[in-house]
């Protein structure tokens, strides 16, 4: 199995899944539909889960995202707590600048539906 | 269009506040170049950078939830003789110690109903539900084939902190045009 690494662009993030277990988002999410870009990231998900590491950890840096990315973001944590517990331990690290009270609250709001070990995580900058 | 025309609009605008003005078909690229004309204008403005992601989170949905609209009516109502329906309006004002940002856009009557409703939900509520109700349909909601979540709206209000100022005007038995303020602190 290979690593997933994408560079970001002015509407989606740069992704780096790789097989040692760290899994980072980083950048802005902004497409009109997300279903696709989202796509390929659940599929190396799926593949990453038949052998996995003993821990898995995430790390979410985003700076922008919008409601259609909400949604996927949901579904890609979603299928990390199906991973869970199965031959790794997930959990995720979720940035925001300081003062971006609207990304802590988002974090917040993906730590109150996701049971997974969710750290939420203040920097200087992403 | 009369030529003196062309300088009351432009002495509208400027009395407006008016930093960027589009009318016509929104497409994917017109966005992100929008969104860059933006960032770039706020970084001259010198806003704080809390500022410049609340106004840029909000124009992301505003100018999307538009994108979205003039899919659907290619799709649903291909037969309209209303060429108009595809095509959108938007402002983004700075005024004192705030933005504005102002879209107007054909709907179908049928889904004025619809559109009120879910405007008046959301204008009820007060921070701590729209938190609750943002939760909730982002767990229990699905994505549409185009990608929206149904959460455009209700994450608007939350970021802006302000209730949504909205009229549906009639104009025709079959359209009606949405005019939408938000206001943002």
């Amino acid at each position: 199995m290979e690593n997933l690494t994408l560079e970001g662009s002015a509407k989606t993030p740069s992704v780096t899944f790789t097989t040692d277990g760290k899994l980072e988002l980083k950048g802005r999410s902004i497409p009109e539909n997300s279903v696709e870009f989202y796509k390929p990231l659940n599929e190396w998900i799926d593949a990453y889960g038949a052998s996995p590491q003993t821990q898995t950890v995430v790390d979410i840096k985003l700076e922008y995202f919008n409601t259609s990315s909400s949604k996927c973001i949901l579904d890609l944590f979603k299928k990390l707590e199906g991973i869970n517990g199965k031959g790794t331990d997930v959990s995720i690290n979720w940035y925001f600048e300081e003062d971006d009270e609207d990304m802590e609250e988002a974090g917040e709001d993906y730590q109150a539906i996701i049971s997974l070990p969710f750290k939420i995580i203040e920097v200087e900058e992403i | 269009m009369e030529l003196g025309n062309i300088y009351r609009l432009y002495k509208t605008m400027e009395e407006e506040n008016i930093l960027l003005s589009f009318k016509g078909v929104v497409t994917s690229d017109l966005l992100t170049s929008v969104l860059q004309i933006m960032e770039t204008k706020m970084d001259y403005l010198e806003e704080s950078p809390k500022t410049k992601k609340k106004v840029f989170n909000v124009l992301v949905e505003c100018l999307q939830n538009l994108y979205h609209h003039i899919d659907v009516n290619e799709e649903s109502s291909p037969q309209r003789e209303f060429i108009e329906a595809k095509s959108a309006l938007f402002l983004i004002a700075k005024e004192d110690d705030h933005f504005m940002i102002r879209t107007g856009n054909y709907v179908d009557k049928e889904n004025a109903k619809d559109l009120t409703e879910k405007l008046e939900k959301i204008n009820s509520m007060d921070k701590v539900e729209l938190k609750q109700y943002y939760q909730e349909v982002l767990n229990n909601g699905s994505l549409s084939d185009k990608g929206t979540a149904g959460l455009g709206m209700i994450d608007i209000a939350r970021k802006s902190g302000n209730k949504l100022e909205y009229q549906l005007l009639d104009v025709n038995d079959f359209a009606s045009f949405f005019c939408l303020n938000v206001k943002i602190n």
